[in-house]
């Protein structure tokens, strides 16, 4: 199992898929960040820095797809989302254009540089438009195959990267599929559903929980649209309680696509949200921040033991 | 003469698509009822010449990846559009008919929609259609095809900053297969374009970003067919800004800002018809 940042998944496994002519990478002046670099170097041919414009590269790639080519189009999650809703709506999600957005630092991950980049809206963005895929993949592995599946899927998708490095949750066995979900731990008294970094935070706090005596189902949730509707009835339904932890705003991400799942499955069990609780944060270091805006491993114990009433 | 441009283009006769185009403009806005009339007679002479003398295509085979591109950036002049592309076989006239009804079995909405056939992107929220238009010439040089991405633009739509970046794009990238056709009618939804916020010296902006500048009478067919019919640059992007009249050839029309997005009545639509064919 690799540790490292989602990011380097994805730029490793655009290395990858390279031999293919049909890849075109795109970038909005940040690809050092984003590590399409490692492309750019090697490819320059079909690497394109756009610079700081994004609704122009956004637009671009859509170009680019019209003619059969699959663009990567990556930038900072805030940046790349925030400015180019409209641009996403028109020439990727109605036109229905084959273009894989790629948003990077996302979340309260992100730390020091504060709430204009730490990014908590794209997933309700991305997820509220027709047509578009949203994957947000757990670890280095999960990110280089989610790269991979995209490469092969037809239509617009969201890729949401974190900056940071991860602790690596699984290896080159693990089988990535757009649309499903994954139990990494199974278990009975609680079905916990997390994406990308709040794997690794589950994880943490499923350590405490056990020495407790409680055993949560931990869910890898790296499809956030379409859902994988079945998988979380039936371990909603199986477990009994659920928690959706997400290191997004509490409005608008998986915590809702669940629930909303949920309520419309007439699944009726207890269910918390971990997730950013609809208040801009502050600057600080990410560990800082996840225990002071409710996404640490401790508040997914503590919401654990509330939940089960223990 | 049905199907794709003709073979050797008579100054005349394009004179005479590009009137028929407004007919058939203005007829579809009025029996839907709504629409564009403006924009969209104001860009007929160039619309005939882009379509009927300049570009290549095969309107049986609309995806054909060797033919030349067009993107109606300013998404609002359907009417124009959806009329030549049928005049150039892509839709019949039966097609037209369902223009802004439900169910169009060619989804004849009121801005454009890759469903159409002729039609590569939906446009309609104003700006992005110089951008995809760059990324397609990106790729025509990446696959080593020697096709011409034709942009049209309104005036009222570059004062959207996003014209600007993808203009220092393509001069980036040296994208002479990029050609920016500015349909400059100098009036937009509310008000003169250039009192809603002044685009000139409109040709000193371009030549500032680093494009080939052409400016032209976009009413002049001499004059468009010479300034379409010129090798490309061998590494600037082209931009033709042509001097148009909004609602040109409608005389209640002609320069009217109320003008922009509305159906006539019946007198005045009979009207309009009337000295369209004069």
């Amino acid at each position: 199992m690799k540790d490292g940042a989602t990011r380097d998944g994805f730029a490793d496994a655009l290395l990858d898929l390279a031999s293919d002519p049909k890849l075109v990478v795109l970038d909005a002046g940040v690809s050092d960040s984003t590590r399409t670099q490692k492309f750019g170097d090697k490819y320059p041919d079909r690497f394109f820095n756009m610079g700081i414009s994004e609704g122009d590269m956004v637009c671009t790639a859509a170009g680019f797809a019209t003619t059969g080519k699959v663009p990567f189009a990556a930038g900072f999650a805030c940046f790349l989302l925030g400015r180019t809703m409209d641009q996403i709506l028109v020439s990727l999600a109605y036109s229905n254009t084959n273009v894989k957005l790629v948003g990077s630092h996302g979340g309260l991950a992100v730390g020091e540089d504060g709430p204009t980049a730490q990014m908590i809206v794209d997933l309700a963005y991305t997820r509220a438009m027709p047509n578009m895929t949203v994957i947000q993949p757990a670890d280095w592995e999960e990110a280089f195959q989610a790269t991979k599946a995209l490469f092969e899927h037809k239509g617009p998708a969201y890729l949401r990267l974190g900056r940071p490095s991860v602790k690596g949750v699984y290896d080159s066995n693990h089988k990535f599929k757009i649309g499903k979900g994954h139990i990494l731990k199974p278990g009975k008294d609680l079905a916990i559903f997390a994406t990308g970094i709040m794997v690794q935070e589950s994880l943490t706090a499923m350590e405490t929980l056990e020495k407790e005596g409680i055993k949560p189902t931990l869910v890898n949730i790296a499809t956030i649209k379409p859902l994988d509707v079945e998988l979380v009835v039936e371990q909603a339904r199986g477990n009994g309680a659920v928690i959706i932890a997400e290191d997004h705003n509490r409005i608008g991400g998986l915590g809702d696509a669940v629930t909303e799942a949920l309520m419309e499955n007439e699944v009726h069990v207890p269910i918390k949200k971990i997730a950013v609780n609809d208040v801009f944060a502050e600057t600080g270091n990410a560990k800082d921040l996840f225990e002071k805006y409710g996404l640490s491993a401790n508040h997914i114990v503590q919401t654990a033991k509330s939940i089960l009433k223990k | 003469m049905n199907g794709t441009k003709v073979d050797n283009p008579d100054v005349g006769e394009l004179t005479a698509i590009a009137r028929e185009l407004r007919k058939k403009s203005l007829e579809l806005i009025f029996r839907a009822g709504s629409g564009h009339p403006g924009g969209s007679l104001s860009s007929a002479d160039l619309m005939a010449a882009l379509f009927f003398a300049v570009m290549k295509y095969d309107s049986k085979d609309p995806r054909s990846p060797g033919r030349d591109r067009f993107i109606l950036s300013k998404g609002h002049c359907t009417p124009i559009l959806y009329s030549t592309l049928a005049r150039a076989g892509f839709l019949s006239d039966e097609d037209l008919l369902q223009y802004r009804q439900i169910n169009s079995e060619k989804f004849l909405s009121g801005h454009p929609h890759p469903k159409t056939p002729g039609v590569e992107i939906a446009t309609g929220s104003l700006g992005q259609g110089l951008s995809v238009g760059h990324g397609i010439a990106l790729a025509a040089r990446l696959d080593g095809l020697p096709y011409r991405v034709f942009v049209l633009l309104g005036d009222g739509e570059i004062q959207e900053g996003q014209v600007w970046e993808a203009a220092m794009s393509a001069q980036k990238f040296k994208s002479n297969n990029l050609i920016a056709i500015i349909d400059n009618n100098k009036v937009a939804q509310d008000n003169l374009t250039k009192d809603l916020k002044d685009l000139e010296p409109l040709e000193d902006k371009w030549i500032a970003f680093g494009w080939d500048v052409h400016r032209i009478d976009g009413h002049n067919m001499d004059q468009i067919l010479e300034v379409l019919d010129k090798p490309l640059h061998p590494e600037k992007p082209r931009v033709i800004i042509a001097d148009t009249i909004k609602g040109k050839g409608v005389s209640f029309m002609e320069g009217e800002p109320g003008w922009h997005g509305k159906a006539p009545s019946e007198d005045l639509y009979k009207q309009a018809m009337e000295e369209l064919e004069a």
